[in-house]
């Protein structure tokens, strides 16, 4: 069915259509209606969810953490600062390979304060052990919180997915979103079968281990298998759910125009969309550029990004947030794919700090810059200076 | 792809009114965007809220820089903000008000189609008191959309929290606010 809603309603529909055992949320600007509509289903006895209304965010994560290892399935959302204070916990839930779900309205991070989006509160949790998602849309959005159910309780996966949407820009934006039939999306996330919830008397397990120099290693190698084995399942997730919803989800990132393309931007989020009406126009008048948009952020798909950029002469890596002391954490994971092997001439260029507007003409620069570029060169796009 | 903004002041329906048209858009079988601009929010502030359409996916997440429809809703705004700004001179700019065209293109300089009416009184007569769906009733005659479907469309969303006698005199308003604004289209 095609409604025209927000980001956020986007997000809350497929909550409820997913409907999990557990909600632990606490508002914070510009996640807060996500929390508000989850909490009026429950009010109004639509969903069964028992909703935990926290003290803060890091109690948000704390209660995740609990009710996901007592077995049963959560999801959470938060932005910005709200992250920031959810990190202790997240890690924890990481370690724990508890399939947590969490939309992230992203956000800046203070001082100064400011509400807009960047990436900033991603980049935080970069390290985290979290599965990273960025979406484009409110579509996307949507899909993707539906995929992300069967991508974190995935057995050899098991591990917090976050689904990054873009802050007012999409969150408080209306846009077309096609959902797809109630029945078919709990048909498709399934019921959850936790393997070793704690409630369990007859089997009782022991959970938040001591481990000592040991152990402590080997559970952690022992954590990387979950994210190297989330790409597959990754694949077979989009590929089941691209032939129930009929829209195409194949691949680790969308290549736009970019088997020819020359000059090409990497980017996430929602300056992709605004890109691609970049590209057409620039392409309409003769110019070979391309775009690849990552929708896989963690674990990262440097392998095959590589491959899909080796044809290109020069590459504009576009981070939306500073990596203090060196360049974008983007543009370095890019370029990590081709380590001691020659590739495209690489820039980095930074971004739409604190909500700053990324229109169509700074994206045509950025194409018109890729013209004389220099490996290691970082760019501020759109600063004042 | 047609891209509006509306200028209008905390409290006053501006961005309720770009949502509804994004609905009424919709179901014509377009693709649409709406979203508001965020600052300080507060009742009486400037507030800007923006729609874009199109017969193909919309693709572009920029702010609105060359709009081909302003609509004032407060026409105390044309004084203390630019509201012709970027608005493309073959556009349309549509205002709020009791005076005469003439004395708005005076006040603006536009020199592209203005339609001056009075919407906070069509609003009073009709007993609504909201000038933003006359306002809207203007937008969709510009925009050369179907009235019945926008009626259609209004009145399934104002029945979500309004009493029908309320629906019925808001329907009114944006009848009067179509008909102020019917016959001029938008480029055209």
């Amino acid at each position: 069915m095609r409604k025209v809603m927000t980001g956020h309603k986007a997000v809350a529909e497929a909550m409820r259509q997913i409907e999990p055992d557990v909600v632990a949320v606490y508002p914070i600007t510009p996640q807060s209606e996500i929390a508000e509509y989850y909490a009026e289903y429950v009010h109004n006895g639509i969903v069964k969810t028992e909703l935990i209304p926290v003290e803060s965010e890091h109690s948000a994560m704390s209660a995740c953490v609990g009710a996901s290892a007592a077995g049963a399935r959560v999801i959470t959302a938060t932005a910005s600062q709200g992250l920031a204070l959810m990190v202790e916990v997240l890690y924890v839930a990481a370690g724990l390979r508890l399939p947590i779900v969490m939309a992230l309205a992203n956000r800046s991070l203070s001082a100064p304060i400011n509400i807009h989006c960047d990436h900033s509160d991603a980049y935080l949790a970069r390290d985290s052990g979290a599965i990273q998602i960025f979406a484009e849309s409110a579509q996307e959005a949507y899909d993707y919180m539906i995929m992300a159910q069967k991508l974190a309780e995935n057995a050899k996966v098991r591990l917090p997915v976050i689904v990054n949407l873009d802050g007012f820009t999409l969150t408080h934006s209306s846009q077309v979103v096609e959902t797809l039939p109630d029945e078919a999306v709990k048909d498709f996330v399934g019921e959850y079968d936790p393997p070793y919830p704690l409630l369990d008397v007859d089997r009782p397990v022991t959970w938040g281990v001591f481990a000592m120099p040991d152990y402590y290693f080997e559970l952690k190698r022992a954590q990387q298998a979950g994210m190297e084995a989330a790409p597959e399942a990754f694949l077979e997730i989009q590929k089941a759910y691209s032939e129930l919803c009929g829209r195409p989800y194949k691949g680790f990132f969308e290549a736009y125009k970019l088997d020819d393309a020359e000059r090409v931007i990497v980017v996430m989020g929602s300056t992709a969309g605004t890109a691609k009406a970049v590209v057409d126009e620039l392409r309409d008048k003769g110019e070979r550029v391309g775009l690849l948009k990552v929708w896989l952020w963690r674990p990262f798909p440097r392998a095959e990004i590589a491959e899909a950029l080796a044809g290109a002469k020069a590459v504009a890596v576009m981070d939306r947030a500073i990596s203090f002391g060196n360049l974008g954490a983007l543009y370095l994971d890019v370029v990590s794919g081709f380590a001691g092997r020659p590739g495209p001439t690489f820039v980095n260029y930074i971004y739409g700090l604190g909500g700053r507007d990324v229109p169509m003409e700074h994206i045509a620069e950025v194409f018109e810059g890729l013209k004389e570029a220099e490996t290691g060169e970082l760019r501020y796009l759109g600063l004042r200076e | 792809m047609v891209e509006i903004r509306w200028h209008g002041r905390g409290g006053q329906g501006a961005k309720t009114v770009s949502q509804i048209l994004a609905q009424i858009v919709l179901r014509e079988g377009k693709h649409v965007q709406a979203f508001p601009e965020y600052g300080p929010e507060r009742s009486g502030a400037p507030v800007r809220a923006y729609d874009r359409i199109s017969e193909d996916e919309i693709r572009v997440h920029s702010g609105v820089y060359h709009p081909d429809i302003v609509v004032v809703i407060d026409e105390t705004l044309l004084e203390s903000e630019n509201t012709t700004e970027g608005l493309k001179p073959d556009g349309v700019l549509i205002v709020n008000t009791s005076r005469s065209e003439e004395e708005i293109r005076k006040a603006t300089g536009f020199p592209g189609k203005i339609i001056a009416f009075d919407a906070t009184k069509i609003a009073q007569e009709a007993g609504t008191g909201f000038p933003n769906v006359p306002m809207l009733g203007a937008v969709v005659a510009v925009l050369g959309t179907e009235p019945g479907i926008a009626e259609e469309e209004l009145r399934e969303t104002l029945s979500h929290r309004l009493s029908p006698e309320v629906v019925e005199k808001n329907l009114k308003a944006f009848r009067a606010g179509y008909d102020a604004a019917k016959g001029v289209y938008v480029g055209g």
